[in-house]
């Protein structure tokens, strides 16, 4: 494995890999010193296209307590805003010597771009409504860590499925690992097919007998391109105390966050004790650092 | 004098041969030798008459970054092409008689292949105030058309193609509903869903051109002269289904197809590539084989390239940012040529005559055969094989889809009137 992009011809043996060596580097942070000098000398780079705090310093956060240099690259204050291209800015980058890129762009395929153009390894932070790999990853630790296996688990998705990038990376990811996955979401937010989930524009369906629900930021430019009614989704799709009824007793709950309490999901929720969104918070920062480690020290070939 | 020894020929007549043709004045003097000062052994060669190329962007006035009359007119010689008709979608847009004119005059000066120019249909392309068609023709306009942009009022459109039909203009669209379309940069479907990309549905198509089809019906019947609605780069099933019903019906509908979709289909955007992004979009092997099958029955009258020419920075933006279109007038006939005649066994004959007559009767212009007294505007062309190499082409876009395929039937030399225009002679 060179680059981190989707999951596409990925097996079930090398996500395992990198859930293990997560496991791993959770305990590093239970540690009083939790710092490892697994990386040190490489230089990783987080190269922002799109804002996104929360994630950045997940795998900025990540790559130092392994040791690595950092250093971070935001559109907003660079000369991406004066016309450089993508490209130019990442062969400005690679001349500095990065071993490896974290890229997040809000157009689908720039990480796959970028593959061509450097050296280093690159890892997709998010590429438009592609795909958000490491999310996935710590999606799927969290429920393992919660549901010991994956295996004929039902996972459902609730939201906005069409425009993202979680849903699309888990589509491809849980079913790997033995999950029988379903998506829910109103019919102009739902795409014709993907591979290895089951699509439904009926809530109640893709909830019943669920071991997990994991529930996705609705944005609001859905609704300014009249995509849907907010009130009409409050209605339908919100996940509330009274719908996962019909999921498995004490189902889980996970969110990638931001949250909108009280529209996509009954804000109570989020902080009940099924809730493992801050769990999932947690184990995005060991899993990063598997994967950090996978691409720059554990890498083949 | 030049007499070109032992080739044989094709045109939309058929093949024959080999024959030993003389060229002189302007024309085919014999098809049977002669003396002459210069003289080409065609051994293996084909000749056919020069193609023409409806759809071609050549970038001026106002792009010339990515391409001018002089580099888009060599890349079409160096095509096989001696006749071009360029979009009028430049900045600003050939909208009036001044500017047809003016690019006339320069593409006579340099000497390369014709130039047939386009204008706009409606003022500035704005798609609200029609153009003058009339004095348009006067001044060599082609067609008319508000290529790239597609005619959202029906009324505006019913008024240009009545306006036209009194000048024997043709006017071509880009049919494509803007508004199902949306942001889509991709054959909307599975693998759009799949790559996470917007999509743009067949139906966009298929729509438009349900709409424009009527929209033609209504000015053939208040028409005095004769209106003739063209159909650019049609790209689906559905949307050729839907010309041919109309062409069965007897309505003066023509349409083309391109390079690219005949040849590509959407599968090509799984890696995510930009180069790949074209409008309207790669589409489905189902839409590939329609295609080739209304290549066939008539349904579509010509090839037509819509080269569309890029810098190479602005095709490595993302697939949201990089602008749509291939650069493909170097390639279009070798590539059909290989992948459509010897892969797939469409007949020579026809695969010409969608490069030569086809797009000829569409202008209005006289069919082309070789035959003594012809105009010699001619292609020879070379069925050896070799690779795509898009560092040398003449075009400023320097990228292509078809990089590194093995082709045949390059155009070795071009002549117009007589005229070498362009010669890769071994």
């Amino acid at each position: 494995m060179r680059h981190l992009l989707d999951f596409q011809g990925w097996t079930r043996g090398q996500v395992e890999n990198i859930l293990d060596t997560a496991k791993v580097m959770a305990e590093v942070l239970e540690r009083p010193v939790k710092k490892v000098p697994a990386l040190q000398g490489f230089t990783v780079a987080t190269v922002f296209f799109e804002p996104s705090t929360r994630t950045r310093i997940s795998f900025e956060l990540a790559a130092r307590r392994m040791s690595a240099d950092v250093v971070s690259f935001t559109a907003q204050t660079s000369s991406l805003q004066k016309g450089e291209s993508y490209k130019d800015t990442l062969l400005t980058l690679e001349a500095m010597g990065i071993d490896a890129y974290i890229l997040r762009a809000d157009s689908a395929g720039v990480p796959h771009q970028a593959t061509r153009w450097v050296k280093g390894a690159v890892i997709n932070g998010g590429d438009g409504r592609r795909a958000h790999p490491t999310q996935a990853l710590l999606d799927a630790y969290t429920l393992l860590e919660a549901l010991n296996t994956l295996e004929g688990k039902k996972i459902a998705i609730v939201g906005d499925i069409l425009h993202s990038r979680v849903a699309r990376s888990n589509v491809e990811l849980l079913p790997l690992l033995g999950a029988e996955v379903w998506a829910a979401g109103p019919p102009t937010l739902l795409p014709q097919s993907l591979p290895g989930a089951r699509l439904t524009p009926h809530l109640e369906e893709a909830l019943e007998e669920a071991d997990a629900v994991m529930v996705l930021r609705l944005q609001k430019e859905r609704m300014e391109a009249g995509l849907i009614h907010l009130q009409d989704y409050i209605a339908h799709y919100q996940v509330t105390e009274k719908r996962l009824r019909k999921a498995k007793p004490h189902a889980f709950l996970l969110h990638p966050g931001p949250m909108n309490r009280d529209i996509e999901l009954e804000g109570t929720l989020a902080d009940s004790e099924r809730s493992l969104v801050n769990r999932q918070v947690r184990n995005g920062l060991a899993v990063r650092m598997a994967v950090l480690y996978h691409l720059l020290v554990g890498r083949e070939g | 004098m030049l007499l070109i020894k032992n080739v044989m020929l094709v045109d939309a007549l058929g093949e024959r041969g080999p024959a030993d043709v003389l060229i002189g004045e302007g024309r085919i003097l014999s098809l049977s030798g002669g003396k002459a000062e210069r003289v080409l052994e065609g051994k293996g060669l084909l000749l056919a008459p020069g193609f023409l190329d409806l759809h071609a962007h050549l970038r001026e006035p106002g792009q010339e970054v990515k391409e001018d009359l002089a580099s888009g007119l060599l890349a079409a010689v160096r095509g096989g092409y001696t006749d071009v008709v360029s979009m009028p979608n430049t900045n600003p847009p050939v909208d009036t008689k001044e500017a047809v004119q003016a690019l006339r005059k320069k593409a006579q000066a340099l000497g390369l292949a014709r130039l047939h120019p386009a204008a706009a249909l409606t003022q500035g392309q704005e798609g609200k105030a029609l153009t003058e068609a009339g004095l348009l023709k006067e001044a060599g306009a082609s067609l008319l058309t508000d290529d790239g942009r597609t005619n959202e009022d029906a009324g505006i459109l019913a008024a240009g193609l009545l306006q036209a039909s009194a000048f024997g203009l043709p006017v071509a669209v880009h049919a494509e509903d803007a508004s199902l379309r949306r942001g889509g940069v991709m054959n909307d479907g599975p693998l759009a869903d799949l790559l996470g990309l917007p999509g743009n549905p067949p139906e966009a198509e298929a729509a438009r051109i349900a709409r424009d089809l009527e929209v033609l019906r209504y000015a053939v019947r208040r028409s005095h002269g004769k209106p003739h609605l063209h159909i650019q780069h049609l790209s689906t099933k559905r949307g050729l289904e839907l010309v041919r019903e109309a062409k069965g019906a007897g309505l003066p509908v023509t349409a083309e197809a391109t390079p690219h979709h005949l040849t590509l289909t959407e599968e090509a955007l799984r890696s995510l590539d930009p180069l790949y992004k074209v409008a309207p979009p790669l589409r489905t092997q189902e839409d590939l084989e329609a295609l080739i099958e209304g290549l066939l029955d008539g349904t579509l009258d010509a090839i037509a390239t819509d080269h569309a020419p890029h810098t190479q920075a602005e095709k490595e933006m993302d697939l949201l940012r990089a602008p749509f279109g291939i650069p493909s007038l170097e390639v279009a006939f070798p590539l059909l040529y290989t992948e459509l005649h010897r892969k797939r066994g469409i007949p020579l004959k026809r695969l010409v005559e969608l490069f030569t007559d086809g797009p000829r009767n569409i202008l209005g212009l006289r069919p082309l055969h070789l035959e003594e007294g012809a105009e010699a505007s001619l292609v020879l062309l070379d069925p050896k094989e070799r690779p795509v190499d898009p560092r040398g082409f003449a075009s400023k876009a320097r990228f292509s889809p078809w990089a590194g395929w093995v082709l045949g039937g390059w155009p070795v030399l071009t002549l117009v009137e007589g005229r070498v225009v362009h010669q890769a002679l071994g």
